[in-house]
Formats: C-alpha cells, structure tokens, sequence
C-alpha cells in the first residue's frame, strides 16, 4: 500500500513560539542553573537507557529548553519516560543536573496540565502524592490501583499473576497504613 | 678515471614503513652484486646513530669512495647521512639518495612489484654514484639589517625583537599608520584585554626605536640579490606632509575648509566621516596626518584657501608639491607580514550585506563596539536606536567551496567575543549560527562556556538566508534569519534587527604580485607557503625571507606573535652565523662554449644570469642559482653544465634504471 | 563491641521489600549490630512525589532527618536506594540552595521539629564495608557457598548521584564483601544501569524490557543469580520474569536476592529469617542451593 502524502505538517518554528525569558526562569531554579552551559554533546541521550522511548531524549530536551521552547518541553513523553537514573547527570561533561531539570519540567507539566490524558507516569506521581500526603506513608497496592483505574483499567488483568505472586510470598500489603500523626505538607508548587 | 670505484650500498627498513611493502633483504642482496659494490646492507633504521656509524665503519673498514642510501625522501635525511660521509673521511656529494619509502613502498601495495622497483632505482643510483665527483659548498656574507614588510602586530613585533637584539631594522607599511587590523579592535579574545592598551605601547616603542627606520606608506616595489644581500627598492608615496617637520599637533586638521568630516573613512569601516586631511585614529604611528588628493579640494580644482598650511605656520610641515620618492636599502634578510583582508561580505549575496543596512561586517562592529569607534561605543543601528536581537552569522566565505575553502580560524572566536561585547553594551538576545564551534587555544573552550552561560544563543545551522521577508507578523519590520536547528531537528525562522557577518580571512588581492616580488610561493588558497608545515614554519623556499602572521594562514594574535618572534629568532640564526652555505648544485657556463646567444638569461626564474657586455658571455651567480636547471636545458650550444646534474650523470642514471628491462 | 544506628526501613520495605528488612535485621543482629527504627518515620516521597511538588518533597523528606537528629544515634541506616538517594539530596539541596533551606526550615517548625543537625546518612552495604570490614566479614562466615556465582546489581540511586564511599562508575563494594563471605560473583557490566523503576508499572512494556536486558546478561555472564540492593530492583527483576519468559519465549529463571540475604545465609541465619521463602523466580535453584549446605551441616552434625 502507497504511503499516504502529507502536506500539511508544518516543521518550521517561529520565534514567537519560543520563550527565551522562560528558559532563564528555568535556569534560576535550584538545580537547573547548567542548563545554558549545555555543549548539545550527546552523552545524556547516549548513556540514557530510556532514551529510545523518548520523543527527544535528554539531550534535546536541554536544548529545547534553553531556546524556550516551552510548550514542546513540556508536552514531550521525554519527561516523563526519565526513570531518575541519574546516568545522564554524572555523564554530563558540564555536570548539568540533568535530572532535576527534568523533574522541573515534570512539575510545571503537571501543574499547566499539560501531559496527555490518561498517562500512567504523571497519574501515577499524582496518585502517589495524594496518599502520601494522605497517610505519611504510601502503599504500592493502593497507588498503582488508582493509576490503573484513572487511566487505563484493563491493565490490571495483565497484573493478575505477579498480584497474585506477592499475595502468596506475603510481599502485598492490602491495607495501607496511615500515620498516627500525618506531618503538615504546605502545599506550594502544586 | 684511475679511480677504482668502491660503492656502498644501505637499504633501510625505516621500521615498517618500508619493509612491509618492499622485500629489504632481496633488494640489499641484489644491490650486492651490482658494479663497484663492495658492501651492500639493510638496517632497520639508517637515520638512527648507529646506522650511519655503519656507513663511518664501512668507509673506514672497505675503503669505500662512493655511499648509496635507499631510504626515505632526501628532504628529511639527505643531509644526515651527507653529514655520515663527512664524518667517515669522505666528500659529502660522492653520496646518492634513493627514495623508495614516498615513492615506493608508501604508493605501492604489490609487494613484489615494489621491491622490482627498489632494485631499479638502487641501480640506478648505484651507476650514477661512480660519476659523482667531489665539490665544496659555497658560502656567503650575511648583511645584519632586516627588512620587515607590514607593520601589523606581525611586524611590530618582529622589527621590535630583532631592534632590541641591536640590529638595523627598516619597517615597510602601506597604510598611513602601522597597527593593522589589531588597531581596530575594542577587545582582545579570549581575556577581553583592551586591544589598544597592549598594542599603542608596542607602536610608540617602534616610532621611539633607535634601531627602527618606520616608513609607513610605502610600499617595497623591487627586491634583488640573494640571502645575505638583498637590494630593496621602497616605494614612498607622497603624505604631503612632512614627516620630519610634523609634530603631531594635528591643527591643520582641524583648521581645514572642511568643518565636518565629508569622506568614507577607510579606518571606521565607512561607519564615519573623515576630510580631506586626517590622521586614521589617535594613537596613530606616525603622528603624521595624510592629505588625500582625491578629496583634497586644492588637488582637484587648485582653489583653496589652504588654511591647513596657514595652521602649521611657521612649522612648514605641509608641503602640497611632495612627490613620490624612492629609497634602496641593503639588507640580509626579509621579514614578510603583510597578513590578510577580510571576506568581501557582497559576495554571499544571501545574507544581504549592502542591501539592508543593518547587515554588518564583524570588523564593522569591531569599531561600534569599540570606545574610539564611530559612536564612541554605543552600540546603535544605522537610524539610532539599538538593537534587541542580534544574529551573528559564522563562517561568512570561509569553509565553503564557493568562496573560501578553508577554515579562517579566528571567526568562531572573534564571534563569541563580539556577542559577549554586543551583550554587554546593548542587553540583547545574541543568536550564534555556527557549522561547528571551533575554540581550540588556551583559555578558548573556557571562554565558550562562559558565553554559553551568558545565555547567548548557539544554533547550529548555516543560516540560509537573510531578509526583510515578514511572513509572520511578528517579523515585521525586522530581518528574518531563516535556518535550520540541526540540533533541535527543526528549521526556523528568526527576527532579529541587526545581523553581522562574521567574514573570513583571505590572502590580499595583490598576494600574487607581492609573491613575485619576493620569489615566494603560495599554497592553492593564495597564502604565502611555508617551507615545511611542521618543521619550517616560517621560512620559505627563498633562503633569507621568512614569513610571520595571517599572510602564511589565518591565525589570531597570540599565534601571530609567537611566529613573528620565531620568524626574527630565524632572521637572528642567520645573521648570527654570519654568512650561509650554498648547496654546490648550480649551473656555471663553460666560457669557451658560450656563443653570447643570451637565450637563458630570461629563462632563469631567479635572475641569476648575467650577461657580460665585454665578454660577450653569460655567467651565472653562484649565490643566486637555485639549481632548477632550466637554463641547462634552454642552452642551445650545451653551454651550461649543472653540478650533481651534468649529462653524464643523468644518462648514467637513466640507462641504470632501464638496465634491467 | 556492638554498634548503635537509627534504621529508616521506608515504605517498600514493610511489602514488596519485605524480605529485605528481615534480612537487614536479621545480618545485622549476627555481626552485633543495633537496628533503631525510627518513630513514626514517613515515605521519603521517592520519585514520584518530586515530580509533583519540590518544596514539600524536601519537607518530607527532612522530617525523618529531623527524627533522626532528635535521636540517640545520628547514623540513619536506609536499605532502600529511594530513600537513601532522597535523604541525600535532601541534605545537599538544604546545603547549597538557602530557598529549599528556608522552606524546609519554616516546614519543620510548623511541625514542631527540630533542624537537621549532624545526621549520616548511610546504607548496610557501606557499613558492612567501612564499619564491619572484610576481615570481620570473613571470620563470620561459617557456611561455604554451595550456589554458582553471583551476578551484583547495583542500580541507580545507591550509586548516583550520591557515591561517596565506592566508586560511581564501577562500584565494587558488594563483590569484595561477597568475596570476604567466600561466594563468587561475575563481571558484570550492568551492574549499574537502570532496571526501569516504576516503569514497569506503568508502562510495562518498557519496564519488561529493560528488566529481560540485566536478566539475559546475568545469565550470559554465568552467574546463578542477581543479587540487589534496592528493594525496587529486586521486585523490578523478580516479579516479572513470568511475564518475559511469555513476551520472549526465553527460558528466563534466575533468583534475585537482597545482598543481605546471602550474606545472611553465609553467616549462618536461617532461611525463614532471611526471608528467602519470599522470592518469586528461581524457587527451585534457591532450594537446592541451600537445601545443599543444609545437608552438608546435618551430615557435619
Ligand atoms: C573581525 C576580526 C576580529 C578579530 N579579533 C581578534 C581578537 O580578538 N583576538 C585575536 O587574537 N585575533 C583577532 N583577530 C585576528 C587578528 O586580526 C590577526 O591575528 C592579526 O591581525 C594578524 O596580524 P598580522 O600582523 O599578521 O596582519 P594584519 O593585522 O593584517 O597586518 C598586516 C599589515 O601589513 C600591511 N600590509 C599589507 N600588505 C602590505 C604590503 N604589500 N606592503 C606593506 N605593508 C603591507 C597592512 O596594511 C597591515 O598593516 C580578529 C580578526 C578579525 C577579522
Ligand atoms: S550530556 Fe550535558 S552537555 Fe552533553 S548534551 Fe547532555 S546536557 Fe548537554
Ligand atoms: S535520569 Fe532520566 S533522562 Fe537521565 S539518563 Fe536516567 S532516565 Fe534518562
């Protein structure tokens, strides 16, 4: 079958989509201060073990970023396929924290709503941080349950087997324990 | 010949250069017993000590006359082993040079083919040898002045280390001032150091320099003799006014009927106004104004009132009638800087330079950004109001088959220290577009970074174009760099409201000429040619003339500076030794042949013949003879008869080396 | 002469992780060690609440290490590579950004709690190392080794970005403890990359992937088991191997265990305490093992 002709994607950008007081907001947050001194060398993408998932991979990312390219930074899978390995911050040349700017970008993703529905990471972070600062403590059951439910609830056929694994090796704790005294968490970036 | 002739033959294996492709042993076995060989040898590597004392020993030991060495390229051990024959007791021309590494065994893969081709050439050296008959070198007297043309921070600073060494030096410059394209600049890269603070002291040292005769608009029109003894003719064009009675108080200038400034001014890249008489910049050296008698309006009608020559006064320094002079100077060796022009920006018509008027040249912007500059160092576009985004666009001409092939070496560096000055003056967003980064001197890859986290923008792509095209509207009104975002994966589109050209370096427009002039060569992109990449950096092929700054490649200042000290260490060497030894491989005219013809005389590429009106005869100076041997050839009576070259000799290599077929 | 720490067990530990606390307590009650849980410690916030909320992440965090201050002994032993990464950062970003400071500051006093004086951070493995050392390793080891080689798998977050006792780029703590106890261990050039962290909960497909690729080089390189530091490496790679042995075809079976419970087990601990009943893979291989040394002692006896 023919591949079908496409005219109208269009992969000029215009500088007005770009945002560079933006990029130096970014640079002013803890962590992020390297983002500028990026040398575009490749070694986070290359050491990235995720990176052949990702839409950009690390490296880009740093670049977008820095040329203020919000809305493609945060709109990227990139983001949220960064397991925190930390692989590609101490490969870094310029000692970028790679990492933390990328949960920089996870956070204002989250908070301008700008993740794609239904994906698991993001759900996933957010269902943690409502049991956390629920009980004090998490529970691997409970969160991954709600994730499922909120994006997808067919997973959890496939999760039947190793469910019941753990059950049987008493590695699942169905009840979820809460703190005598959950702490105060202000509430600020969220 | 009563002689007996007893030939040594070394095949070397230099490593395994050599004997990977050419069986070494066979060939030694072979050369064994060839005519007159008493000793034939291979050594893994002859060059090494021990390897010429096998030459010394066999000398000694077999009594051998004549030496064959089949190695390397007679340019990097001829001498050597030359050296090896002295040592051993022998004159040094009974020696044959064969080289089957560059011409043998680096060319060929077919092992046995090679070595087929060892033996022939072996052969042929080895028939040739037994001709060679002993000579002495030649030597000439070293005269202690230098001549230094250009007086850019290359011949500053060569006319000022060879000054401080006690020699004589004549400084040669065509501007009005020396400086050179350093006085232009506000900054220096990578250290930012202010480039008049540290080049002014260096010119006022020239100007003060006992030993230094500044002659600056002028011009070397002719250059004969040899090493040792130059005979130059400068050139002085006319400045009108005198240097000896000037002092400097530049009140003619502003006496002039002009009141303002009317004329492009050549030194501010035609971003100001100049009259008719004025000094290129404050600090100029000479402290001596110009008339240009284009503009001048006495020159072109006859009617002024001359109030220039009513300030000086009683000085009488200007002089209206001067006329072009001449002078001719004896000097031993030449110090070549005349370094580079820039990249005519009108040649990449993409980029719009003299089509919007906010497209600028790098050495334009050196004078904006630059305190003494047009604008005293306010950064402004041409209506007066200053930029908010700049694009600075790298490798203008260089890099690119269609201009410049090659890499002009300082623009990346020149580019990041402008867009850090840009930055400071006027808070603008800097976009860098750049092929590649290229920072590698000392401080460069730290000064880079520094950009970098100045928050410049580096977007990797040759920029397309530049226009006025607004297709958005938030590009109106401004220029619009299109490019595309190699790292990014995207192209795009940027408004910017002043775009600079970051102009490659290339060989002036009168290189060739000046070439001629001084009998140099230039490599394919017109810069002169070094004598060895590596090894002789800045001499030529012309002994005595030796190359210092952007005029052999583009390079920055420091490399500039470093070459200029070693181009005068070089000139120091000679003058020191006091005279030079001339290889004996010149033609002579065997006088009782000679019918006068005079056919070689405008053969000879070096000027070396002369033609005695008394004698009716051609002879050649020894000094001047390179040895090319074309008037050898040109002889129609056979008249001429070159050392280490003579027919016999050549017949006896040529039927050596076709023996065997 | 017996040795005093606070003990942070976090979340992981007390269910999926579980076997690693007994064996923790377990190896650490054999070499004289003390184990002090902390009081009402809380979820160290792990990856995921630092990528909803930065200020309160680092509060979070803090309080343990703020419990930990108040406590008797400053040492704060974690065995979970999270927790341990996060107590770190918590520590450095405090140190060198005063605004996190600041906010933990004011977080912590609403709370009631004390600032985070002159606590340590540390993790078993590094104090089975520097504070127990091999030497003393060795003369506890009374069981010899019946098993084939191991394979140590570090992972990420022990090592990165927060290394400061071994060596970031190729770690070798855990063979030269494991040598001193007398079981052999493999090159293994993955011992420090990524084994997919919650990806394979959420995106399976890709957290399998990665757990097939460390799994398949163990066994390429020989070694009859994994063994881990972190207890979500070790669910990563024991709990889903039924799942890639379905996706590849591949005859995948290897044990993943806690380094705590093969040293454990050297020392002489009993399996049940270990927790060795609680892995998933490789049940088989794990019987026969010790089933071997059991039988070898009963015969001695
Ligand atoms: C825009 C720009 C910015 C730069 N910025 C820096 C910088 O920040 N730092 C740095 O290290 N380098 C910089 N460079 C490089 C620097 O310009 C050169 O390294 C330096 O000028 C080379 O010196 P030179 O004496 O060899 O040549 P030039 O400076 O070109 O001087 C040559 C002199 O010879 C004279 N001349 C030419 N032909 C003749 C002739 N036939 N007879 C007599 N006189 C003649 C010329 O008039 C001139 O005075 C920059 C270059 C450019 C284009
Ligand atoms: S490793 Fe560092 S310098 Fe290299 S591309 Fe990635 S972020 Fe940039
Ligand atoms: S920390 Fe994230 S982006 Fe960096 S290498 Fe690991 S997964 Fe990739």
């Amino acid at each position: 079958m023919a591949t079908k002709l496409n005219f109208s994607e269009r992969t000029i950008k215009f500088q007005r989509e770009a945002d560079p007081e933006w990029a130096r907001q970014v640079s002013e947050h803890p962590g992020c201060e390297g983002l500028f001194s990026c040398l575009q060398c490749g070694s986070c993408t290359g050491t990235c073990p995720l990176s052949i998932y990702m839409d950009y991979g690390p490296r880009r990312i740093i670049g977008l970023a820095r040329e203020g390219f919000r809305k493609e930074v945060l709109n990227s899978q990139t983001i949220w396929l960064c397991a925190s390995c930390y692989s590609c911050a101490v490969h870094c040349p310029q000692q970028i924290h790679i990492t933390d700017v990328m949960y920089n970008f996870k956070r204002e993703a989250i908070r301008s709503h700008l993740y794609p529905k239904r994906f698991a990471i993001p759900v996933l972070a957010q269902e943690f941080y409502n049991v956390v600062r629920r009980n004090g403590r998490t529970s691997e059951f409970l969160v991954v349950l709600r994730m499922a439910l909120r994006t997808n609830p067919l997973i959890l056929f496939t999760m039947w087997r190793t469910g019941l694994d753990l059950l049987r090796t008493g590695r699942l704790k169905l009840m979820s324990e809460k703190l005598k005294h959950v702490p105060f968490l202000p509430k600020e970036d969220a | 010949m009563s002689e007996e002739i007893r030939t040594g033959v070394y095949t070397c294996h230099c490593g395994s250069n050599i004997a990977a492709t050419v069986d070494v042993k066979a060939v030694a076995e072979y050369a064994a017993k060839l005519p007159n060989v008493v000793v034939s040898r291979d050594y893994k590597y002859m060059c090494s000590d021990p390897g010429q004392d096998l030459i010394k020993q066999d000398i000694r030991e077999h009594k051998l006359n004549r030496i064959v060495v089949a190695s390397c390229s007679p340019h990097l051990h001829e001498h050597t082993f030359r050296t090896a024959l002295a040592k051993g007791g022998l004159n040094e021309f009974l020696f044959q040079m064969v080289n089957i590494r560059e011409q043998d065994s680096w060319v060929h893969l077919d092992k046995p083919a090679a070595t087929v081709k060892a033996m022939d050439l072996v052969r042929a050296a080895v028939c040739r040898v037994a001709l060679h008959k002993p000579l002495t070198k030649g030597s000439v007297p070293i005269r202690a002045d230098v001549l230094v043309v250009g007086g850019g921070i290359a011949g500053i600073h060569a006319a000022l280390t060879l000054a401080n060494a006690g020699k004589k030096v004549y400084l040669v410059e065509r501007e009005p001032t020396i400086g050179g394209h350093m006085a232009k600049f506000d900054k220096t890269f990578p250290t930012l150091d202010c480039a008049a603070c540290i080049l002014t002291p260096k010119m006022s040292s020239v100007r003060a320099h006992p030993n230094i005769t500044l002659w600056s608009y002028s011009e070397v029109t002719q250059v004969d003799g040899y090493v040792g003894n130059f005979k130059v003719t400068v050139t002085r064009k006319p400045r009108y006014i005198m240097e000896d009675l000037c002092v400097g108080c530049l009140e003619c200038i502003e006496a002039c009927v002009y009141k303002e400034g009317k004329f492009v001014d050549e030194f501010n890249m035609g971003l100001s106004k100049r009259k008719p008489i004025y000094i290129p910049f404050p600090q100029a050296i000479p402290q001596v104004p110009v008339i240009d008698p284009e503009t001048c309006i006495d020159f072109k009608t006859g009617k002024c009132k001359k109030s220039c020559v009513d300030a000086c006064g009683e000085r009488h320094a200007i002089n209206l009638k001067m006329k072009e002079t001449t002078e001719i100077i004896d000097v031993g060796t030449i110090i070549l800087s005349t370094g580079f022009q820039v990249f005519d920006a009108h040649r990449s018509p993409e980029y719009g330079y003299g089509v919007y008027p906010n497209v600028y040249t790098a050495l334009e912007i050196e004078r904006l950004v630059n305190a003494s500059g047009p604008t005293s160092g306010e950064v402004v576009l041409r209506d007066g109001k200053r930029p908010k985004s700049v694009a600075i666009i790298h490798c203008v001409g260089s890099r690119d088959e269609k201009n410049n092939r090659w890499c002009s070496r300082v623009c990346c560096m020149y580019s990041l220290k402008l867009a850090h000055l840009l930055k400071e003056h006027t808070d603008a967003e800097i976009f860098n577009f750049y092929i590649d980064i290229r920072t590698p001197g000392k401080g460069f890859e730290e000064f880079y970074q520094k950009l970098r986290n100045e928050g410049v923008h580096f977007i990797r792509g040759k920029v397309a174009e530049v226009t006025d095209w607004a297709f958005d509207p938030s590009e109106e009104g401004k220029l619009v760099i299109r490019v595309e975002d190699t790292l990014l994966g995207f192209a795009r589109r940027i408004p910017v409201d002043m775009v600079v050209l970051a102009t490659g370096l290339e060989p002036h427009a009168d290189a060739q000429e000046v070439r001629r002039r001084f009998n140099l060569t230039c490599s394919s992109e017109g810069f002169f040619l070094e004598r060895h990449p590596k090894l002789a950096p800045v001499s030529t092929f012309t002994d005595g003339v030796f190359l210092a700054g952007a005029c052999q490649s583009p390079k920055d200042i420091p490399d500039t500076v470093a070459q200029a000290g070693a181009a005068a260490a070089e000139a120091l060497a000679l003058i020191d030794a006091g005279h030079v030894e001339i290889e004996p491989n010149t033609a002579f005219v065997l006088e009782e042949d000679c019918s006068g013809c005079r056919t070689c005389i405008p053969m000879c590429p070096f000027s070396a013949i002369t033609f005695s009106e008394e004698t009716k005869l051609a002879s050649i100076n020894q000094a001047l003879c390179k040895g090319c041997g074309t008037c050898v050839a040109s002889c129609p009576s056979g008249s001429i008869v070159q050392n280490l070259y003579d027919d016999e000799e050549i017949f006896a290599e040529i039927e050596g080396v076709l023996s065997n077929a | 002469m017996p040795q005093d720490y606070s003990y942070f067990p976090g979340c992981s530990l007390q269910s999926t992780g579980v076997a690693y606390d007994e064996s923790v307590r377990a190896l650490f009650a054999l070499l004289d060690l003390k184990l002090h849980e902390l009081p009402e410690w809380n979820c160290c916030g792990a990856t995921s609440y630092m990528s909803i909320d930065e200020g309160s992440a680092f509060v979070l965090s803090a309080r343990n290490l703020s419990l930990a201050a108040q406590a008797k002994h400053r040492d704060l032993v974690t065995p979970c590579s999270a927790c341990y990464l996060v107590l770190k950062k918590t520590q450095d970003y405090v140190e060198h950004y005063p605004a996190i400071a600041n906010k933990v500051q004011q977080g912590l006093q609403a709370e009631g709690l004390p600032p985070l004086n002159g606590v340590q951070v540390r993790h078993p493995l590094e104090i089975l190392y520097n504070d127990v050392g091999l030497d003393r390793i060795k003369h506890a080891s009374v069981r010899p080794w019946r098993g084939a080689p191991i394979a140590c798998y570090y992972g990420c977050q022990l090592v990165r970005p927060y290394c400061d006792s071994d060596q970031q780029q190729n770690p070798t703590h855990m063979e030269e403890v494991l040598k001193a106890a007398g079981i052999p261990t493999v090159d293994f050039a993955l011992k420090t990359k990524c084994c997919g962290g919650s990806l394979t909960g959420t995106i399976p497909a890709v957290g399998q992937r990665l757990n097939y690729l460390i799994l398949k080089e163990a066994i390429r390189k020989g070694a009859g088991a994994i063994v881990t530091v972190c207890p979500l490496c070790q669910y990563n790679l024991d709990a889903y191997q039924a799942d890639i042995r379905k996706s590849t075809g591949e005859a995948i079976d290897i044990p993943v265990l806690y380094f705590s419970q093969v040293l454990g087990w050297a020392m002489g601990a009993d399996a049940k305490a270990l927790g060795l009943q609680r892995s998933i893979a490789g049940k088989q291989t794990i019987k026969q093992w010790f089933a071997a040394s059991e039988r070898e002692e009963k015969a001695h006896v």
